[in-house]
């Protein structure tokens, strides 16, 4: 619909599908190389384990459940995937929040979508984390208990219905440029969650940016609305990327274990690049005087977001931090004589069942005695 | 007998009304739902009863006049004609505007108006009028997932533990009058029925009681006595809760008279 203008984005898919080819590729080539998977994927054949992961991760292959890791390897991807899995579902609140008041039929059935999606994400990724060891109901627990964090951007308020465009456009936008290359993760299960995850985010950074061209060049009051919004969410969208490389403290490690595969520097750069053309094109101001091109870089220049804020927010002091806690714990004790109702028929359900089964083999003990 | 034109959209307009304002309380679940999984359900209803209020309100604006989106933001309470059991708040018939929402009076919500629904689309499937026919055909088997999601949360919750079983059945006994209305015969009924357009809805009845009866006693749930019987909605007579509904799903879109979205 609006032709090149995604460009840079479409290249981000075009780095999806390359993942995925890649990740069939190094499946294909483990196969062939089945006594060297076995061999070191057995504890009892005496190959030091450590050696054979570090071969693994230096061949740029999988690693898969069932192959040995380092603990601490283990703990760092449940630690992420786990974040992530409770950004998607802590993400439905702030976009949920505009379902009811959606301002036509259609957008309401796209945001209805959208939302769904997020929860349907959330689940793809509890589940990757559960190849690890460790069980959805401990996650989400540690998520209740504020022992687990969730991306601090959707500890904002979304005050309008441009909000809605914006988290799409911005939000969704930075998230895909993270994602893109957790495509390539070396774990299998979280890479092969990324793709498809990537594949539905595309969707909706499209929806958001439709949205906000739609108020951009809508009525006086509508484009004034789709300017404020880009204005609150420019800075947040840019503080996803994380703190500065020289404050980050996981990158290092994660770098080398090919979780990681870009510095957060590089990818609030990748994203600045890409959105100041589409920012033209919606019309729309992006809030930063001193954003202008480089050429001896090739990049623009831009103002860094305020980190002491987003280290406030991490910390639990953003606009809704105790509100979206508050929400999340609240469904959960507000279902759980639901949970607990249908434990309780399918518990009773299974007796039936093995009652009936026993019920020949009693008939015949019956008579028999 | 040929159907009235006006008489084709107003019945159009009640099917569309009733979806409509049956997704927009499911909408309301959206990130509160007793489980993950039921969060992605529920909101597959609302998108499925979305789509028919959709294709129901352009039916009636090219009837009739206006479009969807005039039909869904632009009228008052009086004007809309869905049955009043879809617009009684997710939290009870007795609720305040903006309780949290109460999971078994949804499911029976649900049992009851998805059971409805899809006996009338199977009857509106043979319709005189080629439309409602062929939106029939396509809900019909979306009503249909809609009656098992409800049959299996209702027998789930009413042979559960004590405490479900206690509320399932006060949802049962909230929710049962307003089942009446849904059966309810009136001039507009008799001619559609006449003019072969939609079954009559007293005909449905014996069905429903059927496919109603079986998933209650599966539940281990008591079915209510026959007696008070709320209606108006099919004439635009409403409870107090469809007016606050209209007040948030309205205020954006009329607070920018002439807008595009």
């Amino acid at each position: 619909m609006y032709g090149n203008d995604f460009g840079v984005s479409e290249s981000l898919l075009d780095q999806v599908d390359e993942a995925e080819r890649a990740l069939v590729a190094a499946a294909q080539r483990r196969t062939g190389a089945g006594d060297t998977t076995d061999q070191g994927g057995s504890a009892s054949s005496g190959v030091d384990l450590q050696a054979y992961f570090d071969a693994v991760i230096g061949a740029d292959q999988k690693i898969e459940p069932r192959d040995w890791m380092p603990d601490s390897y283990r703990k760092t991807l449940i630690r992420q995937i786990a974040q992530h899995a409770h950004s998607e579902i802590i993400g439905m609140q702030p976009e949920g929040n505009w379902i009811t008041r959606a301002p036509s039929l259609k957008r309401k059935a796209i945001l209805l979508a959208k939302v769904q999606d997020e929860a349907g994400h959330g689940l793809y990724l509890y589940a990757a984390a559960e190849t690890l060891g460790i069980s959805r109901d401990e996650l989400v627990q540690m998520l209740l208990d504020g022992r687990q964090k969730y991306s601090s951007i959707f500890n904002y308020p979304t005050l309008t219905w441009a909000d809605i465009g914006a988290i799409g456009w911005l939000v969704d936008g930075a998230a895909i440029v993270n994602q893109v290359p957790l495509c390539r993760c070396s774990y299998g299960p979280y890479a092969r969650a990324m793709i498809r995850i990537c594949k539905e985010e595309s969707f909706h950074q499209r929806q958001g940016y439709e949205i906000l061209h739609t108020l951009a060049h809508g009525t006086p009051e509508q484009k004034a609305m789709a300017q404020d919004a880009v204005n609150r969410w420019w800075y947040p969208s840019l503080a996803m990327f994380g703190p500065p490389d020289v404050a980050s403290t996981h990158s290092e490690q994660s770098m080398a274990w090919g979780i990681k595969r870009f510095s957060n520097d590089d990818l609030r750069q990748r994203f600045v690049d890409m959105c100041v053309g589409q920012a033209e094109v919606l019309t729309l101001t992006l809030p930063d005087e001193a954003l202008r091109w480089n050429e001896e870089r090739g990049h623009h220049d831009y103002t860094q977001p305020d980190y002491d804020e987003l280290m406030r927010v991490i910390k639990g002091d953003g606009p809704c931090n105790r509100q979206r806690t508050a929400h999340r714990r609240r469904a959960q004790s507000e279902g759980a004589w639901v949970r607990e109702a249908a434990a309780a028929y399918a518990a009773k359900a299974q007796a039936r069942a093995t009652q009936d089964e026993q019920t020949p083999e009693d008939a015949v003990a019956g008579v028999s005695t | 007998m040929t159907a009235d034109v006006a008489d084709i959209a107003a019945f159009a307009l009640r099917v569309g009304d009733d979806a409509l304002i049956a997704a927009q309380r499911l909408g309301e679940w959206s990130a509160r739902a007793p489980e993950m999984e039921e969060d992605i359900a529920l909101s597959n209803i609302a998108l499925d009863q979305l789509g028919v209020a959709r294709m129901m309100l352009t039916y009636v604006g090219e009837l009739a006049s206006g479009d969807e989106d005039s039909l869904a933001f632009r009228r008052d309470d009086r004007e809309f004609r869905n049955c009043l059991l879809v617009e009684l708040p997710n939290a009870g018939p007795a609720a305040t505007s903006g309780a949290e929402g109460d999971f078994g009076i949804t499911m029976a919500k649900l049992l009851f108006l998805s059971t409805f629904q899809r006996l009338l689309h199977d009857g509106m499937v043979a319709s005189t009028d080629e439309q409602l026919s062929a939106v029939a055909a396509k809900a019909r088997k979306e009503s249909a997932y809609h009656v098992d999601h409800a049959s299996q949360w209702t027998v789930r919750l009413g042979d559960g533990t004590d405490e479900s079983h206690r509320r399932m059945q006060a949802a049962v006994d909230d929710i049962w009058p307003y089942t009446h209305e849904l059966f309810a015969v009136d001039d507009l009924s008799v001619r559609l029925d006449q003019a072969g357009v939609a079954p009559a809805p007293e005909t449905i009845r014996p069905t429903w009681l059927d496919l109603v009866d079986a998933v209650l006693a599966e539940a281990t749930l008591v079915r209510p006595a026959d007696g008070w019987a709320p209606e108006g909605g099919r004439c635009g007579r409403h409870t107090e809760h469809l007016s606050y509904l209209l007040a948030e799903m309205q205020v954006l879109h009329r607070a920018h008279p002439g807008a595009q979205w």
